[in-house]
């Protein structure tokens, strides 16, 4: 149980599209994440997966079971948002229990369904508790409690850590990662952050202006991306992307190198440079190099180094670490 | 030492504008019932003099309570403002929550068009009214009041509860409709008690005109058991002699009721809900 196929779905809002034919099939059990920037349609996808848009066109799945007319309370679906959206007036039982309520489960069963919910997301001692008086960490437990509790055949998660403070969110991510694996559910969850996406996803699926860019697990989008956009969507700090021209390649438009598959030397390399900038994080040194062949770069290297502004360096390509685009973009993969 | 003075000065004539304001808004009500409890000749000797032992009175209210059936004035006010205040608040809240939370085609139309009353009194379309009611069989009732008082509320009541819904969440109403709630249990369970200090502000706005209102009780209402407080006032109001004690005992006895209505809604302006719905 818990799969889902879409069909060319296409969402317009009035002459503006928002989807231009979205086909994908998530696997049950696959942890699926919709990334992509913003206004690229992710949220727009999820929510018509959800029954909370009508796709203009095109048709949606759920374990092989056409939706399109189906009511969201109907498809088996449970959503947690980015603002929480719990009910202001009901305790956090009652918020958890209500959509069991609304389908008529009796009331001792729903009883022992939020228990069991409150207990895996330590909710114990709230339950009694409004969500004014709770914190935002909190409330959003309560808000994936609510769709657990539903048992649903399709987890959706709408940006649910984008209102939390860094450290809640990473303590958050792991909860989420570790609900999925116990609950061994499909769960589809959009965010426009990739490390979000690299660290939770089975399968990554980027979007852009309503199209899907490529779909793979991290390390194929990290890997092999298939074109300049998800190139240089996936990865941070950004690849560099080089005028093919400057290097003298004639059969691709762009060659793209990411910062950690340069090496940096103070006397010998490929191309020398001034830096302009230099950030120590400790764990990486990132360096902005301007050179006369490439351009800017910038370049990564793992631990501390003691490079300065104004610092002629020269850098050098690791071997087989180029992406090669065409005109159009495309990865060229006969290259490689 | 010098900044905490300075900062006293300014609280200082923050709160003597406010008390002068306060004492200007207050004077009339106070004229009101302060004559109201004194005999005329107290009233036109001395109108600011507070009742004193020789000069208080009760004539004035004994005269309202003898001449006519005040009570069932009263009653006959409360119903049309009670009944038109629900009206009002139930039928803008249902056409502002389409307005809001639909898309269709001339939404933004429809909604020009619901707020126009605004910007047109009704009272230029009184002899039309006139004319159906008289059709409908509905002169001297209370209904026809009813019915033009929540025409004449509804407007503004759209205008400013569509604006307010607009801000309730689109998740929170997304969240009911996953749980399986019905469209009327989202504007009936999540939405409307979300929007209640707006609900207040148009309750209160609607309130005062109708309670205060002598066009149209005088017009489409005249007879002795449809006559509502403000038309029962005025057979003290003579062409050439008027009864001050009754006409003032009559006024002060109007504003109770506004007053009761008034600190039940305005209770329902301070007490937030909303608070921890969503971030």
């Amino acid at each position: 149980m818990g799969s889902l196929q879409l069909k060319s779905i296409r969402k317009a809002f009035g002459s503006h599209e928002v989807l231009k034919g979205i086909d994908l099939d998530v696997k049950d059990g696959e942890f699926v994440i919709f990334v992509g920037p913003s206004g690229c349609g992710k949220s727009t996808l999820l929510r018509t997966i959800a029954g909370l848009e009508d796709a203009t066109s095109g048709s949606v799945q759920i374990d092989g079971v056409e939706v399109g007319h189906v009511a969201p309370a109907k498809r088996g679906i449970a959503m947690v948002f980015q603002s929480y959206a719990l009910y202001p007036h009901l305790s956090v039982r009652d918020n958890m229990g209500l959509g069991l309520k609304q389908a008529g489960v009796p009331k001792t069963e729903i009883e022992e369904k939020v228990a069991k919910a409150a207990g895996m997301l330590s909710l114990d001692p709230y339950l009694a508790r409004r969500p004014a008086e709770l914190s935002g960490g909190q409330r959003q437990r309560v808000a994936i409690g609510r769709a657990i509790v539903r048992e649903p055949k399709l987890f959706l998660f709408d940006e649910p850590l984008s209102n939390l403070d860094a450290a809640l969110r990473v303590n958050t991510r792991l909860e989420i990662a570790r609900l999925h694996r116990s609950l061994k559910a499909t769960m589809i969850y959009v965010t426009h952050d990739q490390v979000e996406a690299m660290t939770l996803a089975d399968k990554i699926v980027v979007l852009n202006a309503g199209r899907i860019e490529q779909v793979g697990s991290p390390m194929e989008l990290y890997n092999r991306p298939a074109n300049l956009f998800v190139a240089g969507f996936i990865g941070s700090p950004q690849m560099n992307l080089i005028d093919a021209a400057k290097l003298d390649d004639r059969d691709a438009k762009t060659i793209g190198i990411r910062p950690e598959h340069i090496g940096l030397s103070r006397e010998t390399g490929d191309w020398q440079g001034k830096v302009i900038h230099v950030e120590h994080l400790g764990a990486d040194t990132i360096i902005y190099i301007e050179s006369e062949t490439v351009g800017l770069l910038t370049v990564r290297l793992f631990g501390e180094h003691r490079y300065a502004a104004d610092d002629t360096v020269y850098a050098t390509p690791v071997i087989g670490s180029m992406h090669r685009f065409d005109a159009e973009g495309r990865v060229i993969r006969s290259g490689q | 030492m010098s900044k905490a003075r300075a900062s006293y000065i300014r609280i200082g004539a923050v709160h003597a504008a406010l008390i002068a304001y306060t004492l200007v808004a207050l004077f009339p009500v106070f004229l009101t019932i302060a004559n109201s409890f004194k005999s005329r000749n107290a009233i036109f000797r001395e109108p600011l003099a507070i009742p004193t032992p020789e000069t208080f009175s009760l004539i004035g209210y004994e005269t309202v309570l003898k001449q006519g059936d005040f009570v069932g004035y009263f009653q006959n006010s409360i119903i049309v403002t009670v009944v038109s205040i629900a009206l009002v608040l139930l039928f803008g809240a249902m056409a502002a929550f389409a307005l809001s939370e639909y898309r269709f085609r001339g939404n933004t139309l429809m909604g020009l068009y619901l707020a126009l009353g605004i910007m047109i009194p009704i009272r230029l379309g009184t002899v039309a009214i006139l004319q159906g009611m008289v059709a409908a069989d509905l002169v001297n009732t209370l209904t026809a009041l009813i019915l033009v008082y929540t025409a004449q509320g509804l407007p503004l009541a759209v205008f400013i509860l569509s604006e307010f819904m607009r801000t309730v969440s689109d998740d929170l109403k997304n969240a009911g409709r996953i749980d399986g709630l019905s469209e009327y249990a989202i504007f009936l369970r999540l939405v409307l008690p979300l929007i209640r200090p707006a609900m207040a502000t148009v309750a209160v706005f609607t309130m005062i005109p109708i309670w205060n209102d002598l066009w149209f009780p005088l017009i489409l209402a005249p007879a002795e058991a449809t006559k509502t407080v403000t038309l029962g006032s005025q057979i003290f109001i003579g062409q050439f002699v008027t009864n001050w004690n009754a006409v003032l005992s009559a006024l002060s006895l109007a504003i109770f009721p506004v007053l009761v209505l008034y600190v039940i809604f305005s209770r329902q302006l301070i007490r937030g809900i909303t608070a921890g719905a969503v971030k």
